[in-house]
C-alpha cells in the first residue's frame, strides 16, 4: 500500500519534471519535419539516364497494388520497346504502401518524401502519366533497364548489354 | 461592510469565476501539453489564449439538442444545478480578512452542503437522459459522491476542533497564530485533497465521465450550452476546491511566515490567496497528467478502507491532543 502510494508520488514528480523538457512535436506547417529519402509518399515515374521513361508497362505494379489504384495500358513503339499508353494512379485510393515500388523490375515507379497532396475536388486526386512522370532518375541514378536486360532493342542486339554473355546458338553442337 | 463593496465583491466573484473557468479550459490543455512533451493549443492569439474565447463561442453557437426520449424538464434543469451550487459555494470564500461576500458562522458547513447538492446535477443528468451510458455514469457519480462526502466532511472536523468555529475567516485567523493547518492536520489535508478531486469528479477520479468506458458518462446526451454548463460547473468546482484547500489548510491570505516582515507587509494579502489557489489548480492539472484512473471497485475500497479510517484516527488524535495537552 505504502509502495503503491509512493509510486504515485514518484510518477507525479517525474511528470512534473517534463515541464522543462523540450516538446517532441513539430509545428508542422511552419516547421517541416525531416523526411528520409526512402519515405513513402507521392508516387512518381522516373526516367533512365538517357531521358527515356523507364516504365515498360509490365503491369506488375498494378498487380501488386493491394487497393487497385494503378491502371495502365501497354503499347509498343516501332522498335518493339514497350511503354505505357496511359498510366493512371488514383491517389484517393493509394495507401502509400510501396508494394508497386518493390514490384517494379525497372526502378521506374518510386515513392517520394512528399505527402502534401490535398485537393478540394476528388477528381484532382487522379494523376495521369504527365503528372506522374518526372524528368530525373529518382533514387537509382545511372540505372537503365534495357542496358542490362537481355532483350534486343533499337541500338542494341542480344548479348551487347552490360555484363551480358553472347547468346548461345542452340542449334549448334559445338561447345 | 458597505453595500456597494458587497455588490462589487459579488459581481467581481461572479465574473472572475466565469473568466477564470473559461481561461482554465485553455490553461489546462496548455499545461497538459507541456507535461506530455507537446506544445498544446498555441494557435489562437498570443500563446493560444484566444482558445478560451473560441471555445465559449463554439459552445454558445452549437445546436442545443434535446433528445426526444429524454425527460425534458430534468434534462434542462440538471446542468444548472452544478453551476448554481458551485457559484453559491464561492459566497463563503474569504479572499482577504476584509474581502468576502459572507462570513457565515457555518461557512464550512455551507460549503460542504453546496458541494453535496452539486451531485444532483450529475445524478439528474444521468437519469434524465434515458441513455444507458449516462445512467451508468450517474450511478457511479452517486455512489462516489455519497461515499467521498462522508470523509470530506470528517477530514475538516479536525480543523474545526482546533479553531472552535465553522467560520472560514476564523479558521484563517487561527492559522495566523498556530501555523498552517497543512502541518498540524496533514492527514486531514490529504483526505480532503483526495475527496476534493473526487467531489469535483476530475481525473483521476472522473469515473462518472470515464471517457474510455462510458463515452462521456452522465453528459453523453448533452451538447451546446447545456454541455457548456457542465464544463463550467466542473471548472468552477475545481476553483472552489482549490480556494477551499488554500483557505483551510494553506492559510488563505496569509503569506508564508518564513519570509521577512518587510515582504509580508509589502505584498497585498489577496496576492497570496490567488497565488496559492493557482498553485493548487496547477497541482490538480498535474494529477490529471500523471495518475491513471482507478477501477471503480478500487476507488470505493480506497475510500472506505483507507481514507475513512485515516480520517477517524486523525479525528481521534486531534481530539485527544486538544483534550489532554
Amino acid at each position: 500500500m505504502i509502495k503503491a502510494i509512493w509510486s504515485q508520488i514518484v510518477s507525479l514528480y517525474r511528470i512534473f519534471l517534463h515541464i522543462f523538457a523540450k516538446a517532441d512535436t513539430v509545428q508542422y506547417p511552419e516547421e517541416m519535419p525531416y523526411l528520409a529519402p526512402r519515405y513513402r509518399g507521392r508516387i512518381v515515374l522516373t526516367r533512365d539516364p538517357d531521358g527515356n521513361e523507364r516504365c515498360v508497362a509490365c503491369n506488375l505494379c498494378a498487380v501488386a497494388c493491394p487497393v487497385d489504384c494503378i491502371a495502365l495500358q501497354k503499347t509498343e513503339d516501332e522498335h518493339g520497346r514497350w511503354y505505357p499508353e496511359f498510366f493512371r494512379i488514383n491517389f484517393s485510393r493509394c495507401i502509400m504502401c510501396g508494394m508497386c515500388e518493390e514490384a517494379c523490375p525497372t526502378y521506374s515507379i518510386q515513392l517520394t518524401p512528399d505527402f502534401e497532396m490535398c485537393e478540394y475536388d476528388r477528381q484532382n486526386m487522379v494523376y495521369e502519366k504527365e503528372h506522374l512522370l518526372i524528368s530525373g532518375q529518382g533514387k537509382y541514378p545511372g540505372y537503365s533497364f534495357y542496358n542490362v536486360a537481355g532483350k534486343a532493342i533499337k541500338d542494341k542486339d542480344k548479348g551487347e548489354g552490360l555484363n551480358e554473355a553472347q547468346p548461345i546458338d542452340m542449334k549448334s553442337l559445338l561447345p | 461592510m458597505e453595500e456597494l463593496t458587497i455588490f462589487l465583491v459579488i459581481y467581481g466573484t461572479l465574473l472572475g469565476a466565469f473568466a477564470v473557468a473559461a481561461v482554465l479550459v485553455w490553461f489546462e490543455r496548455r499545461l497538459l501539453g507541456f507535461w506530455q512533451d507537446r506544445l498544446g493549443p498555441n494557435r489562437v492569439g498570443p500563446f493560444g489564449i484566444g482558445l478560451a474565447l473560441a471555445d465559449v463561442i463554439k459552445l454558445l453557437a452549437k445546436e442545443d439538442w434535446i433528445p426526444p426520449f429524454a425527460d425534458r424538464l430534468v434534462f434542462i434543469l440538471a446542468p444548472t444545478a452544478v453551476v448554481i451550487t458551485m457559484l453559491l459555494g464561492f459566497a463563503v470564500v474569504p479572499y482577504t480578512e476584509h474581502l468576502f461576500i459572507a462570513d457565515l458562522n457555518i461557512g464550512l458547513l455551507f460549503f460542504l452542503g453546496m458541494t453535496s447538492l452539486a451531485v444532483y446535477s450529475v445524478l439528474l443528468g444521468g437519469l434524465g437522459s434515458h441513455n444507458k451510458y449516462a445512467l451508468l455514469g450517474g450511478l457511479r457519480a452517486a455512489a462516489q459522491m455519497v461515499s467521498y462526502e462522508v470523509f470530506m466532511g470528517l477530514s475538516l472536523m479536525g480543523v474545526v476542533m482546533i479553531t472552535g468555529s465553522f467560520s472560514l475567516v476564523d479558521i484563517v485567523n487561527t492559522q495566523a497564530e498556530n501555523g498552517w493547518f497543512v502541518i498540524s492536520q496533514f492527514f486531514g489535508f490529504i483526505v480532503f485533497l483526495v475527496a476534493g478531486i473526487a467531489e469535483s469528479h476530475r481525473l483521476p477520479f472522473d469515473l462518472p465521465e470515464a471517457e474510455h468506458e462510458l463515452i462521456a458518462g452522465f453528459h453523453t446526451e448533452y451538447s451546446g450550452m447545456k454541455f457548456g454548463l457542465f464544463m463550467l460547473g466542473e471548472y468552477l468546482s475545481l476553483i472552489l476546491i482549490s480556494s477551499m484547500i488554500t483557505t483551510i489548510f494553506f492559510g488563505g491570505w496569509l503569506g508564508p511566515s518564513f519570509l521577512p516582515d518587510a515582504v509580508l507587509d509589502f505584498v497585498p494579502h489577496i496576492f497570496w490567496f490567488f497565488a496559492k489557489t493557482g498553485t493548487c489548480i496547477c497541482f490538480f492539472i498535474l494529477l490529471r497528467a500523471a495518475i491513471p484512473r482507478p477501477r471503480y471497485d478500487q476507488l470505493m475500497s480506497f475510500g472506505w478502507k483507507i481514507l475513512l479510517p485515516l480520517t477517524l484516527v486523525n479525528l481521534l488524535i486531534t481530539g485527544a491532543v486538544l483534550l489532554w495537552l
